[in-house]
């Protein structure tokens, strides 16, 4: 008889490609969170899959801090194009300017928190009821707990003591008027699982996540990139080093490592003998024990 | 192939631990972790830094799994935890479910997902209530294979005898059990890593392998159903483009059996017969499709089809019953199950609705008694029922097939998920 195996691969593949198909055909309006980072790359490559030769029946939904990398932006317009799908783009300056989110101020400030606000707006005024997320539960160990179909109630609130069971592969999409979900497709996938996936199809991703020269400083143990967002203050010194990232979020908060790898073979062995977690330069997580939480808590990806 | 390419050649086994707080499962976990690598320097010091301010004696290893705030203060774990872990031959996926509160909630819902399950004894105390009760689980929830790790052998001095007491205790109890077909202990200590990754030199006496290697190599191919084909049609793909005018095509995971191209196939609930005129995963196409992967089927020719209709095979059918006798395990503190009540009954990609037309019994999980003349089911209960679903369900037993035999009950007014069920 023939073998039936799957490589862990493939059977995630399938497994993300299930949920996807699930979201479209439980939920009215999902929208896809599109960051132009690797993990929602990926979500999006298998989104294109899971609905060949249709087009992806949802729109993409960014949540724009402002604070970007120019070639995150430039990404994902030509991959929008490139797809045909919707984008929609909530801008937290809008909500700013609405005097719904208010600026951080003081030495360490970021608008990493304020997207939650921005997330919430949007998904109201687009009437979203899911939204599809890249994020994965190896991240963070406040997402180790989380569910595939993450159930948010009218205020957007994520409430972890009380989340219902996900058996076998039977989702329960039901809610009230108002709610809505998160859903994690990537939910069983490992940072190593991404690069090797985007590695065996061939998917383009940033040039961001490949060596490169850059000005940066050292802030905290973060190595973070010199722009009109991080200026260097009076006691750091800017350098430029080889480096790329490893993460893609705002730029005020995302740190770059030190490295020389320039294709995904290189990347790959670079995380196989890594000794810290791709969040371990991430500067949003740093902040307390439990960030990851109270930042889910109220409403974050 | 290099070693940078393994991956290519990767399988994936999901297993589920369970226990309460001193019987080793963090320490173990941990060990596996760290000795595959799977715990990073950032993750060590965060987990150092936090034993300290708790002014835990060693580093507790359970402050990796436990990430939530009330979990940390409390010292206890809330929810089934999902962890990674890959070797060169294998990635692995740990529920590791809490042992006390909601337990039963936890680990049925750990187990529904996994290949295996990893059931830690003390050498100490031997076979124990928790022991039973998840091994019961376990086979309730069809898993396979089972290791039995017994733990703690350095504090009964690496005795050989120590271990073949367990041994009998736990085989005693096991001759119940329905669906495990393989069963393997291994003598560890989890907190000298005995056993776990390298060889012991502490137990000469034990001739099995260590529990990595047992982890690596437990073949669970031939688990999958591969007789029966069932594909739940998930969702229908119509382009609407000029290119692709005629094209339907019908979504979905492959729930069991092989589909090849050109194969009769018998639509449910019509009845109509057709053939597969086309399989493609993602744009490419196929030849043959199998659990569990997810493909689109196009049929030769144009037949209604819609989510929740099954494609099979003409001389292969599923059983079509509207009077289902299942076990189920109630999860809800907030409601109960009685005679008469009625829910959402969510089985494959099918929605319908469910009524209670008898309670059979309860099954006492510490005992494994059945108790009959019972009224309700409250959380954490497990038992045997009847029920009347609206429409035909074109459903295998849940020994034969997981994923065609399973199902879930959901509140249809807080659409909670009150139940998980197994058809018989």
């Amino acid at each position: 008889m023939q073998n039936y195996n799957l490589t862990h691969l493939e059977q995630l593949e399938s497994e993300a490609i299930f949920i996807l198909r699930e979201t479209a055909a439980q939920f009215e309006r999902p929208g896809l969170l599109f960051s132009g980072g690797k993990d929602s790359i990926v979500m999006a490559h298998l989104a294109a899959k899971a609905f060949s030769p249709a087009k992806i029946p949802f729109p993409f939904v960014h949540v724009d801090t402002g604070h970007n990398f120019p070639e995150t932006i430039a990404f994902r317009d030509s991959f929008v194009k490139k797809t045909g799908v919707q984008l929609i783009v909530g801008y937290v300056q809008g909500s700013i300017d609405k005097g719904t989110a208010v600026e951080e101020t003081g030495p360490n400030a970021s608008r990493n928190a304020l997207q939650s606000v921005t997330l919430l707006e949007t998904i109201e005024k687009e009437s979203l009821d899911a939204c599809l997320g890249g994020g994965r539960r190896d991240e963070e160990k406040a997402r180790a707990k989380e569910r595939f179909f993450s159930h948010r109630d009218a205020f957007g609130q994520w409430d972890p003591k009380n989340q219902r069971p996900e058996l076998w592969n039977l989702f329960n999409g039901r809610k009230s008027q108002g709610e809505n979900f998160r859903i994690f497709p990537l939910s069983n996938w490992t940072e190593m699982d991404v690069w090797q996936y985007a590695k065996i199809e061939n998917i383009e991703l940033p040039n961001l996540y490949f060596t490169h020269e850059r000005e940066v400083v050292d802030r905290n143990g973060s190595l973070l990139a010199v722009s009109e967002f991080v200026t260097p203050r009076d006691n750091e010194s800017p350098k430029k080093e080889t480096v790329r990232f490893r993460t893609i979020g705002d730029a005020t908060c995302t740190g770059a490592v030190l490295s020389t790898a320039s294709n995904l073979d290189e990347v790959i062995a670079e995380v196989a003998a890594s000794r810290v977690t791709e969040r371990g330069a991430r500067a949003d997580d740093r902040r307390s024990e439990a960030a990851m939480e109270d930042r889910k808590k109220q409403g974050y990806f | 192939m290099t070693d940078q390419n393994n991956y290519l050649d990767m399988d994936l086994l999901r297993f589920t631990t369970a226990g309460s707080v001193d019987d080793g499962k963090s320490t173990l976990i941990g060990r596996l972790f760290h000795d595959t690598k799977a715990i990073f320097e950032d993750q060590l010091e965060a987990i150092e830094r936090s034993s300290k301010q708790r002014g835990d004696e060693h580093i507790n290893l359970a402050l990796l799994t436990d990430g939530l705030r009330a979990e940390r203060e409390q010292g206890i774990t809330i929810d089934v935890a999902y962890r990674y872990f890959a070797t060169p031959k294998r990635k692995f996926i740990i529920a590791d479910t809490p042992g006390h509160i909601q337990y039963t909630r936890n680990m049925v819902t750990g187990a529904s997902t996994a290949n295996l399950a990893l059931i830690l004894v003390d050498a100490r105390n031997g076979v124990v209530e928790q022991t039973r009760r998840h091994t019961f689980i376990a086979d309730l929830l069809g898993i396979k294979h089972v290791a039995v790790c017994i733990n703690k052998m350095d504090l009964v001095d690496y005795d050989e005898k120590a271990y073949e007491k367990v041994l009998r205790q736990y085989t005693d109890f096991a001759s119940r059990l329905e669906n495990v077909t393989d069963l393997t202990f291994i003598p560890i200590s989890a907190l000298k890593g005995d056993n776990v990754v390298d060889r012991s030199e502490n137990m000469q006496w034990y001739k099995g392998p260590p529990l990595l290697y047992h982890l690596e190599n437990v073949y669970v191919g031939s688990d999958s159903n591969h007789v029966d084909a069932r594909f739940p049609v998930q969702w229908v793909i119509r382009p609407h483009s000029d290119e692709h005018h005629d094209f339907r095509g019908f979504s979905g995971r492959v729930a069991g059996g092989v589909f090849k191209l050109g194969d009769k196939v018998t639509i449910l609930p019509s009845g109509f017969s057709t053939k597969i005129s086309k399989i493609l995963k993602g744009e490419t196409e196929i030849e043959e499709a199998y659990h569990p992967q997810s493909v689109t089927i196009l049929l030769e020719d144009e037949i209604d089809v819609s989510r929740g209709d099954m494609i099979v095979k003409p001389n292969n059918q599923p059983k079509v019953e509207q009077d289902l006798d299942a076990f189920i395990c109630w999860f809800s503190g907030n409601k109960k199950l009685s005679k008469g009540s009625k829910f959402i009954f969510r089985h494959t990609t099918k929605e319908a609705q469910a009524i209670v037309s008898d309670i059979r019994y309860k099954v006492d999980v510490n005992s494994l008694r059945k108790m009959e003349d019972v009224e309700t089911f409250d959380m954490n209960d497990i038992g045997r029922v009847s029920l009347r679903i609206s429409q035909p369900i074109f459903h295998d037993t849940y020994r034969r097939n997981r994923n065609t035999g399973s199902f879930i009950l959901v509140d249809p007014f807080t659409n909670e998920t009150l139940a998980a069920g197994m058809l018989r």
